[in-house]
């Protein structure tokens, strides 16, 4: 086996969050020796078995940096096909750091973004169409997410995309064939009816296809969520409580054009991304109101709005008017402070009609209610499931767009044959729809496309 | 021992139409060039169809006018029937074909090459190549003939055609010779080879020449040409070449030429296995179109006249090489032909030539400078091909002795890019033929267009007089300009408009519309559109047809062009000669084995070479950036 690269590199390769534990990654030749020079332990790395975690300790020097477990994998048995070793800390994100400077000072050179998989791409380890769905596991945050990546990866995508991409290349063979061999080959009306069918049907699979785009960024990015409510009525305690019963994963979404805060937070099988969550999580008392002006734009984007009340006092004008800007088909009306009330269905009942229906009576104190939203947020945005065995859903931009671009390119050739124009132009077009579905499928090639998958990855995967 | 000894700029080894054009070439180049042919008599010949042009071919001779070459003047002056075939389809496919005269083609093409300066027309048969060692690099520095004599050259293009180790097949009759009864060229190849040239053996035929006198024309379909001749060269007044036409005659085969065919199979050398060379799949003989398309009862017969001044009609869709009994009968069984009388037989062709990977874009080979290959020899088949290549060998070889930057033509830029790239890339295993779906870029690499394209190459090299550079310059502006004014000439909805539409079956306006895109509609065209453009100046034709295609298809010239950005980018993406493809272990060892062997230039040509598979060129493209490149 021949090294690629004479460098090793390393970086952190867990995300970069107060989690309880944090690996440092190390790729590359040099990797066991630099290990080695910092780790202590019983057994010295160089005759560590391959696979196995070993217990020790960190060093700067004379002073115990941390405990750790640390892993070898030898090459080619492991991601990159190279020596790899993963130094497993408890410490928090100070210490992690502290070790992967250690392993910079002897002898490795950080990562850059996505070298790891870039590596295990070039050293044959995976093609680029898993690595491509490696980056959308890694950025996953609900198990559903997961499971589509692993679908994609698996492909029932590709299927469905391959059938339609080789329905288009016999059709242009076929003009090709006519063009060169008019002898053989008739370009009559009679094919134009035959093409004209076949593009419906493309036409109708590209658009289906598209269709559970918006579904599957549900999936992959979650629901957009905004709280909503005047002050004092529990939006923040109704966070908190939400992301203490499940594990709260902070991100930063970047391309955004503001740099918002995304709270993403896992409820059952979703993930709620709650935008603009600064002001709520603020302690009540300093809470003016939600800041309706500043948040509008975030409840008109928003997917689902919270609306939170207080069910201890009825429906006020300030309620009102931050409900005028809201679109009641996607909220939730959550009538909290139902501990304090003795007949919380009364206060339901006075509720104005259009509300009652997607009304919840809750209290963010003693969880009531929680099973309740669950399920009404299931009802409202994952009812797509049925058929979660063949389904599929469109998560990645790129595939999206690539999607979009062949729907336009047939949409062309369709209206060329309307227009009366001959054969031989449609190739052009259903030569662009092809190359689009082959770009998706990563057996066409384009110049930045590569760059384009590694780049997206996050630092240290 | 005494011998002649000479000294050239530049050898070209065969005159047919890749060496003519070679030889001219280097000529207008300044350089001194000479040409060698076995005989006198078979300059520029026609061994096969009467006929320049067609689909696709017509691009080709086209584009060598563009660039200064002589094939499209040389028909012009010497054509006897013409026409633009497929123009019921859009301007891309138009393409235009003429009938020869086969005896005054050739004079015309040996009277040119013997009125130019600075070439040597030489009766002698080559036998070798002379190179040296010059640091490790090999390089030409001649040839020898037969007869001993020695010639002193820095480049040699090497244009033998078929004529290398020849040998023509009827049944089980072997004749050595070239076609036509030539003498065949049976020294060289032994000496290409003891250079480490790799040559492989390739086949083609032609059908039997048949005395029109024992033809029946009533039994036939008789075809024209085009009332209105469009000349081929772009420097040809179209009013000087209208000329009285002969026509063509359609008939077809039928189940009982067929029959016999099936019955005698096993006396065509090539299904009894003599013949060891591949035959061209897009030009069948007619035993391989019985045998391919089982299920077609009939196939297409042309019957084209040799020449004014011969009994001789050529039989096209016939090519064959059966035993001469079969022959007859089965051109027999042909309506018309029932007592035809041959005058020449049928029979295939075989003849070494090149594995053309040796080559570089250039048309240079790569492991001997200054040796340059083109035509027929680099594995393709077809006069205007041949032509094509001979031009582009010609200039590169005079660019490279003057030290300039050598001319490539890319796929987006020509037929003629397309030809040669797919010629040094692709693993070729039969005579290549262009054809129009090779050309992933049709749209913008039109017949009409030719001289746009690539007359600015032309001129750069020296082969494109200033005058005519200047006339393009002008015509280009003139495009531009009525371009732009039809873009803002606005009609509006009313009755008079709406009435004149009507009478061109054309759907009334609801609304105002510019003439630029009331003209892109399929029934209309810009010169209709005349009647509602009071200020439209006047413009010579080739102008008008330029801002009718330009504007009339513009959305999908546009498509198209963006197409060609996308190729653009892996063609600039260069592969550095000295990379060491076994270092790469993601690479497939196939993609590893074919790189290596074609060692392309760029991302983009690797990507065309068969075996090398999209993934291959992705681990490809992560690698040069930055790692090990």
């Amino acid at each position: 086996m021949i090294n690629l690269f004479e460098d090793t590199i390393a970086a952190i390769s867990t995300g970069v969050t107060n989690a309880g534990i944090g690996i440092v990654r190390i790729s590359g030749d040099s990797s066991i020796a630099i290990a080695d020079k910092i780790f202590r332990s019983k057994v010295s790395l160089k005759d560590a078995r391959s696979h196995m975690v070993y217990y020790g300790h960190i060093y700067d020097n004379e002073d115990i940096v941390d405990e750790v477990l640390v892993t070898v994998f030898r090459a080619p048995r492991s991601y990159t096909r190279e020596d790899v070793v993963e130094i497993s800390s408890h410490g928090g994100s100070f210490v992690l750091n502290s070790i992967l400077k250690l392993v910079y000072k002897n002898g490795a050179r950080p990562a850059e973004p996505g070298e790891f998989t870039k590596r295990a791409f070039l050293s044959g380890r995976i093609d680029l169409s898993q690595a491509e769905a490696v980056m959308e596991i890694i950025s996953s945050d609900s198990r559903r997410s997961l499971d589509n990546s692993q679908k994609q990866l698996n492909g029932i995508l590709s299927d469905t995309i391959a059938s339609i991409r080789e329905e288009i290349l016999s059709e242009t063979a076929f003009i090709e064939a006519a063009l060169d061999d008019p002898e053989h080959y008739d370009l009559d009306d009679a094919y134009n009816e035959r093409i004209s069918s076949k593009l419906q049907g493309w036409l109708k699979k590209l658009n289906d296809l598209i269709g559970t785009a918006e579904n599957g960024r549900i999936i992959r990015d979650g629901i957009k969520t905004v709280i909503a409510g005047r002050p004092n009525v529990g939006k923040s305690s109704l966070l908190n409580l939400l992301a203490k019963e499940e594990r709260a994963i902070v991100t930063d979404v970047a391309g955004t054009t503001r740099d918002i805060i995304t709270e993403k937070i896992r409820l059952s099988d979703m993930v709620l991304a709650i935008s603009d969550t600064a002001g709520i999580r603020e302690s009540e008392d300093k809470v003016e109101a939600i800041g309706v002006e500043r948040s509008l734009d975030e409840i008109r984007n928003a997917q689902l709005v919270l609306f939170v009340m207080d069910i201890t006092s009825p429906l006020t004008d300030e309620d009102k008017s931050i409900l005028s800007d809201v679109d009641i088909s996607k909220t939730i009306f959550i009538l909290n402070k139902s501990d304090k009330v003795a007949d919380s269905e009364a206060a339901e009942d006075s509720l104005p009609t259009e509300y009652k229906n997607n009304a919840i009576i809750f209290s963010a104190k003693t969880g009531f209610g929680v099973d309740k939203l669950v399920e009404k947020i299931h009802d409202m945005y994952y009812s797509f499931d049925v058929d979660n065995d063949v389904d599929i859903f469109i998560t990645n931009d790129r595939h999206v767009h690539l999607l979009k671009a062949s729907y336009q390119s047939l949409s062309n050739v369709d209206k060329s044959i309307k227009q009366g124009i001959t054969a031989d132009f449609f190739t052009i077009d259903l030569m662009d729809a092809y190359t689009s579905l082959g770009l998706i499928l990563g057996i066409e090639v384009e110049d930045d496309l590569v760059d384009k998958i590694f780049s997206e990855f996050c630092m240290g995967k | 021992m005494n011998y002649v000894e000479e000294n050239y700029d530049v050898a070209v080894v065969g005159a047919g139409h890749a060496g003519c054009e070679a030889a001219l070439a280097v000529a207008r180049m300044g350089l001194s060039v000479i040409i060698f042919t076995v005989s006198m008599d078979s300059v520029a010949l026609m061994p096969c169809n009467p006929s320049i042009g067609g689909s696709s071919k017509g691009h080709l001779v086209r584009e060598v006018d563009a660039l200064g070459g002589q094939m499209g003047k040389a028909i012009d002056k010497t054509f006897i029937q013409s026409k633009m075939l497929n123009k019921s389809k859009g301007p891309a496919v138009h393409s235009l074909r003429a009938q020869a005269d086969k005896q005054m083609y050739s004079l015309e093409m040996r009277r040119v090459l013997q009125s130019t300066d600075n070439l040597t027309l030489r009766q002698a048969e080559v036998a070798g190549i002379l190179t040296e060692e010059v640091e490790g690099q090999k390089v030409i520095t001649g040839l020898k003939t037969v007869s001993g004599a020695v010639y002193h050259t820095k480049a040699v293009i090497l244009c033998t055609g078929t004529y290398l180790n020849a040998r023509c097949l009827y049944g089980d009759v072997i004749e050595h010779t070239g076609p036509n009864g030539l003498k065949a060229a049976n020294h060289l190849s032994a000496s290409l080879e003891a250079n480490g040239i790799k040559l492989q053996r390739f086949k083609t035929g032609t059908p039997a020449r048949i005395d029109r006198r024992s033809m029946d024309f009533s039994k036939m379909t008789k075809q024209y040409g085009d009332e209105r001749i469009v000349p081929f060269s772009f420097s040809t007044d179209p009013d000087s070449i209208q000329k009285e036409q002969v026509p063509v005659y359609l008939t077809y085969t039928n189940e009982e030429t067929h029959r016999i065919i099936r019955d005698h199979l096993d006396e065509s050398p090539i299904y009894a296995g003599i013949i060891e060379g591949t035959g061209p799949r897009y030009c069948p003989s007619i035993e391989d179109k019985v045998v391919k398309f089982a299920d077609k009862d009939r196939h297409q017969l042309f019957i084209e006249p040799e020449g004014l001044y011969t009994n001789e009609m050529y039989i096209a869709g016939m090519s064959s090489s059966m035993p001469e009994s079969v022959q007859y009968e089965m051109y027999r069984t042909v309506p018309g032909l029932e007592n035809a009388k041959i005058v020449r037989n049928a029979y295939a062709i075989e003849y070494d030539c090149l594995e053309p990977e040796q080559l570089h874009l250039t048309l240079e080979f790569k492991t001997i400078k200054g040796l340059f290959a083109g035509g027929q020899f680099n594995g393709s088949s077809g006069y205007e091909e041949a032509a094509a290549q001979g031009l582009m060998s010609g200039i590169n070889a005079a660019l490279s002795i003057k030290g300039e930057e050598p001319l490539i033509i890319d796929r987006s830029q020509g037929y003629i890019g397309v030809l040669i790239d797919d010629l040094v890339t692709k693993e070729n295993t039969e005579p290549y033929r262009m054809m129009t779906s090779r050309a992933e870029y049709r749209l913008l690499l039109r017949q009409d267009n030719a001289d746009i394209r690539l007359t600015p190459f032309g001129y750069r090299v020296g082969l494109i007089h200033e005058d005519t550079y200047q006339a393009l310059l002008e015509k280009n502006r003139l495009i531009e300009t009525e371009i732009n004014r039809i873009n803002r000439v606005h009609l509006g909805a009313n009755k008079k408009v709406n009435d004149i539409l009507k009478e061109f079956d054309s759907a009334p306006l609801d609304t105002g519309i510019t003439l630029a895109d009331l003209m892109k509609r399929p029934e209309l065209n810009y010169d209709m559109l005349s009647v509602f453009d009071e200020n439209r100046p006047i413009l010579p034709e080739n102008v008008r047809e330029q801002v009718n295609i330009q504007v009339k298809y513009s959305g999908y010239i546009e498509r198209q062009q963006k197409q060609v950005e996308k190729f653009k980018k892996l063609e600039k993406k260069t592969i550095p000669s000295g990379i060491n493809y076994d270092n790469i272990p993601s690479l497939r060892i196939e993609a590893r084995q074919k790189l290596s062997k074609f060692r392309p230039a760029s991302i983009g040509q690797a990507s065309r070479i068969s075996g090398v598979s999209p993934a291959d060129i992705s681990v490809l493209l992560v690698y040069l950036e930055g790692y090990g490149g």
